[in-house]
């Protein structure tokens, strides 16, 4: 039993990193009906970013760990939003009169590109961030020892979700985004600027997939370059899991694709846990198509 | 025709790829009025409204709008000036509620105040549409998505309104309805321009009317003179034996 809560509470915490990438995938998807497959670079770019910044700045040091950590995320979030702000004006939005598949053709191009520009920059051989950020208490709780940094990502991950679900259920410009989504030609009637709202879009997903990449990097303590390849798989699988356009849907997806993957790695072999995972997403599919939470039946890319 | 030109279109010419689907029309549209614009299928409707509303980009010739060129403009900035379409099909925002797409409607108000009181307005003109304020507006019937997509583009507080076949699959006393409705809209002092391929509805209703065939203005007069026009009985009106 005691295996069973340890792999769980494991489980949630990649799992809500998986769902922070797929909110990047899946808000894409919706408004552009687009996979960026560029997304899980911009995941490592956070992830590299992040350990920059820290080093350089020594930001941990300056103001303790809370406000540093803190201060580091906000400065990894923005700078990650531009590089996606970027990736929208260079990549795609000059192929937004274009078929489909050209932007697909772009967004492998941006990935390669992407994933060559940090190799080239910071080598081809993994990092490694420094040990002494986050604090390695062991609580508790209930009988289980839990590693506090555990709770800390699941958590942050949690407020980070509800805070995007909150923009984009209850304001203007979410309702606009969900409006985009739905009917582009419709949205532009009602006066509002579809290119903005992708820009939009093209900000908040990679600045949540760059908050991933520093937490994966605080959590596993390295990164290397094409560290984006596995977690972006994983996350493209958990929103599709969820439904992909939906965005509860990427939630729920990730977290559960977490949770199925610590248990397969516990119960079964952890050597198939990939493959668990994917034969996962296979049963669910057949199921249901659309996803768990979807209501679009997923177009031919 | 001595009340002021709100909206003019000048030789507009619209292409789709290398067909030209428009031949330089040219409309007027006084302030207060309502004009309609008769064809068949294929004629050229939707895409002149389309055009006026900035998702079609024209190819020649240039739209007034307030006596400002309004044609090189994108599709949000034309809304802003006040330009309202209700396009064909509806195209309600399905997923979302009602009051989510009347809010929608007001993307471009800022004035919360005049919006809480158009609103209140288009609640009044369509009370089914207050009744169901937090259903999906994709649950609706066919009727109330119009009323909706009408409502909705009011919110915008437009100075004109234009319509794109709004009694299309409507049942016949549903039209009459919303065709009143019209009638009210336009008595608050909104312009509208109609595109219906329901013909004797849509003359009843508009001051004047334009004629488009093939790309082309074939006839432009005041809505009597078309009803009692032979071509447009036999085109549009099934003949003159019909009521």
């Amino acid at each position: 039993m005691e295996q069973f809560f340890q792999q769980l509470t494991n489980g949630l915490a990649v799992g809500s990193i998986y769902a922070l990438i797929a909110l990047g995938y899946t808000m894409v998807y919706g408004v552009l009906k687009l996979i960026n497959f560029a997304h899980s670079d911009l995941f490592t770019l956070g992830a590299y970013l992040g350990l920059t910044l820290l080093t350089s700045m020594s930001l941990t040091d300056r103001l303790g760990p809370v406000w540093g950590v803190l201060i580091l995320a906000v400065m990894v979030m923005g700078f990650v939003a531009l590089a996606g702000a970027l990736l929208d004006r260079v990549a795609y939005r000059p192929l937004r009169e274009s078929p489909r598949l050209s932007a697909v053709v772009s967004a492998l191009g941006a990935s390669i590109f992407l994933q060559n520009t940090v190799m080239l920059i910071y080598g081809a051989r993994l990092l490694v961030y420094p040990s002494n950020i986050l604090p390695k208490t062991v609580l508790h709780l209930f009988g289980l020892d839990i590693p506090l940094v555990r709770i800390l990502v699941l958590c942050v991950s949690l407020i980070m979700m509800t805070g995007l679900y909150l923009f984009i259920q209850k304001t203007r410009i979410g309702t606009a985004i969900r409006a985009a989504a739905i009917d582009q030609g419709a949205a532009r009637l009602m006066g509002i600027d579809v290119n903005r709202v992708i820009l939009l879009v093209f900000m908040l997903g990679p600045s949540l997939g760059g908050a991933a990449g520093l937490m994966v990097g605080l959590y596993y303590g390295q990164v290397n370059f094409t560290m984006g390849w596995g977690y972006g798989l994983k996350a493209f699988t958990a929103a599709i899991l969820g439904g992909i356009g939906n965005i509860p849907g990427a939630m729920v997806g990730g977290i559960l694709l977490g949770v199925i993957e610590a248990m397969g790695a516990a119960y079964l072999s952890f050597a198939w846990k990939d493959a668990i995972a994917f034969l996962v997403l296979i049963l669910i599919l057949i199921v249901r198509p659309t996803g768990l939470l979807g209501e679009r039946v997923a177009e031919k890319v | 025709m001595d009340n002021k030109t709100l909206l003019e279109v000048v030789d507009l010419v619209v292409k789709y790829g290398n067909i030209e689907v428009l031949h330089r029309i040219n409309l007027r549209v006084g302030e207060g009025e309502i004009v309609t614009i008769l064809g068949a299928n294929g004629a050229g409707k939707s895409t002149t409204l389309l055009t006026l509303s900035g998702l079609v980009k024209a190819g020649a010739g240039a739209i007034y709008f307030d006596r400002t060129s309004i044609h090189k403009l994108p599709a949000h900035d034309i809304v802003k000036r006040g330009i309202a379409q209700v396009p064909e099909g509806r195209r309600v925002f399905g997923t979302l509620t009602v009051q989510e797409n009347i809010n929608l409607g007001a993307f471009v108000c800022r004035d919360a105040a005049a919006i809480q009181k158009t609103q209140e307005w288009i609640y009044e003109l369509f009370p089914v549409l207050a009744e169901r304020r937090q259903q999906l507006a994709g649950t609706l019937s066919g009727g109330e998505q119009q009323m909706l997509a009408i409502g909705r583009a009011l919110m915008s507080q437009p100075k004109i309104l234009l319509l794109d076949e709004p009694s299309l699959g409507l049942a016949p006393l549903l039209v009459k309805a919303i065709f009143q409705t019209l009638r009210e809209i336009n008595a608050s002092g909104v312009t509208i321009v109609l595109v219906e391929q329901n013909a004797r509805a849509a003359l009843r209703l508009a001051h004047r009317g334009y004629v488009l065939e093939l790309g082309n203005i074939v006839l432009e007069d005041s809505s009597q003179a078309l009803m009692a026009n032979p071509k447009v009985q036999a085109a549009y009106l099934g003949g003159e034996s019909t009521r």
